[in-house]
């Protein structure tokens, strides 16, 4: 062990550890920056007022984007209201009365298996689900997909925090004379909702960018529409399209849409982090 | 007993309200519960009888014969499932030590101060969708991809080499390759915010008692750290590859979409999800739809295994 060389080559493996280590975060970090640069150069320059005012254009006219983000936050609304309603319960059930029956296992590794499917794959049950029966591509559909991916994730998050929430808490409403079905209401989800709605931006943060799985449930329309029964616009969608076309004035369109919903979904991302930092630990 | 809710249900005061409405309220949230099930019975079910009419018609020659003819009316798989694999192995490999640098950089060496801004950067990388990434790819990544790397490597390689056959291609910087390294940069945060958090749940002890040994940094990490975490860090890296393996947009934009059995690193290629996305709404025959959801379905068995594993060996490290 004394000796020079063994020592040397120790040596050298760590320092070559270390530098790899500072190389692969640095990498990291250089292409969230290329990305983010090459959004901005080529987004700003396609960005005006128009782009939130005029529906999608033919190719070669005037136009903006105002239907795909309509489109867009329809369904994001409406596939969220069902999301929460729905995975708030779920995630309740494991949390207050799974606890560590078989059942609650199953349904926590289905939650599992449905949190990473691959996003496509719920675009083609919606459709064997929905478009096809109903013969027709429809918002509606699109918002089912976008619930069914953000579900999930809701699932996850009110279940974790839900079992953060002490014992003495529950203890100390039931003491007081109030039913369960209250106690869980008004107390834990009360002292729980930081931690809930952070679940719900994350899901929100998830699905507004979600391309794949509307693709062949919302499809696609070229008119300003509020019916969400019909095909409906929406950005990713749009991107898709007009990011492939041959068309110079569709591309600028595409980087504009594509730079909205980078600094959309990133905006919601970093305020969902900062409000989990938030509570003061004791 | 000391599980919360045996003491909830010998609560003293109870109307016949509160069991009512207790009971609904339970009812209510087994049901959303079973919901999930539900959908993803659902989804299996749906896949399984949409894709029936290309299994019937074409047997198991849909998994091994490569030909992807809508003309003809003949499909199968074995190219798109091929892509898939290659692809998604492919960006494993790039991603995993470089993730596991950056999580071990930021649970090791990282200065204090810059630990959280570091943190975000790299959650903001995954965050950013992957349409995002496939435009980026395409435009920005690809031409570089195929002036930098591409056209050296091709001119670099003897005629009549294995190494010629392997960067055989049309230099646009569309192919197997660089959608490879466009799932690694996606795949990297995700296994990295795992590793990390494993890093993180190593007593300080543990690593404190071989660092008093005299280990250096690499060392530690080496013969202390990843065997301690090692079965999380075969799940985090599942968890990963389960990604590659459905991720859609940001491929469907840059591997080209050729079908067939890609030939050379450099060739255009395609996966399952991109054919999917590409193919599906303007599908015409009913035999086109079927095998494209048939597709889907050998998509779902390969993720669902992956996490399974994954799941298997995270829980296991859980319970140890």
């Amino acid at each position: 062990m004394s000796a020079g060389s063994p020592r040397l080559s120790r040596r050298a493996a760590e320092y070559a550890f270390l530098v790899f280590c500072w190389l692969a975060t640095g990498l990291a970090l250089v292409a969230l920056a290329a990305i983010l640069w090459a959004l901005f150069k080529q987004g700003v320059g396609g960005l005006n007022l128009a782009v939130f005012t005029r529906s999608t254009p033919a190719p070669g006219s005037e136009g903006g984007l105002l239907n795909a983000i309509l489109g867009s936050v329809m369904m994001c609304v409406v596939a969220m209201a069902g999301a929460v309603a729905v995975g708030v319960m779920a995630g309740t059930w494991l949390a207050e009365f799974a606890k560590d029956s078989a059942y609650g296992k199953v349904v926590r590794f289905v939650n599992d298996v449905l949190l990473s499917a691959p996003s496509i794959l719920v675009g083609l049950f919606v459709y064997e689900l929905l478009v096809r029966p109903m013969k027709g591509f429809s918002g509606y559909a699109g918002a089912a997909a976008l619930a069914l991916l953000a579900i999930p994730v809701i699932v996850r998050t009110t279940e974790d925090v839900l079992r953060l929430q002490p014992v003495a808490l529950r203890e100390a409403s039931v003491a007081l004379g109030a039913p369960v079905w209250k106690t869980i209401l008004a107390v834990v989800w009360k002292a729980a909702q930081g931690g809930m709605l952070t679940g719900a931006l994350l899901a929100f943060a998830r699905i507004s960018g979600e391309t794949a799985p509307l693709l062949f449930t919302a499809l696609n329309n070229q008119f300003l529409s509020l019916d969400l029964g019909k095909p409906t616009a929406n950005l990713p969608v749009v991107i898709f399209q007009y990011a492939l076309s041959a068309y110079d004035d569709w591309r600028r369109l595409a980087w504009a849409g594509a730079m909205l919903i980078a600094v959309a979904v990133l905006a919601v991302t970093i305020i969902a982090r900062l409000s989990t930092r938030e509570p003061k630990r004791s | 007993m000391s599980a919360e809710t045996d003491q909830v249900e010998t609560a003293p005061a109870r109307t016949a309200k509160g069991v009512v409405f207790d009971r609904t309220f339970e009812a209510l949230c087994f049901a959303a519960a079973t919901l999930l099930l539900t959908a993803l019975g659902g989804l299996i079910v749906s896949l399984a009888i949409g894709g029936w009419p290309a299994f019937r018609t074409f047997g198991l020659r849909f998994f091994y014969t490569s030909t992807w003819d809508p003309v003809q009316e003949v499909y199968g798989a074995s190219g798109a499932i091929v892509g898939t694999l290659i692809t998604s192995a492919l960006a494993l490999a790039f991603a995993l030590p470089f993730a596991l640098g950056v999580a071990i950089f930021l649970v090791e060496l990282c200065p204090e101060r810059l630990r959280r801004p570091i943190g975000t950067a790299v959650e903001l990388l995954a965050g950013i969708p992957s349409i995002v990434y496939g435009m980026w790819g395409l435009f920005v990544f690809a031409p570089w991809f195929a002036k930098h790397v591409q056209m050296p490597a091709m001119m670099a390689s003897p005629p009549g080499s294995v190494w010629e056959k392997l960067t055989a291609g049309v230099p646009n910087g569309a192919n197997i390759l660089s959608a490879s390294l466009i799932l690694a940069i996606m795949i990297l945060p995700f296994i990295a915010a795992t590793m990390r958090e494993l890093l993180l749940t190593i007593p300080p002890a543990v690593r404190e008692s071989a660092y008093g040994l005299g280990s250096t940094t690499f060392e530690v990490i080496r013969k202390v750290s990843i065997p301690y975490v090692r079965s999380g860090a075969v799940g985090a890296i599942m968890l990963g590859l389960g990604r590659a393996l459905g991720e859609t947009m940001a491929v469907t934009f840059i591997i080209g979409n050729a079908h067939g059995f890609p030939s050379s690193l450099f060739a255009s290629g395609a996966t399952i999800a991109s054919t999917i996305a590409n193919e599906f709404a303007e599908a015409t025959g009913e035999l086109h739809t079927a095998s494209l959801v048939a597709l889907g379905l050998v998509l779902f068995i390969i993720t669902f295994a992956v996490l399974a594993l994954a799941r298997l060996l995270i829980g296991r490290q859980a319970h140890s």
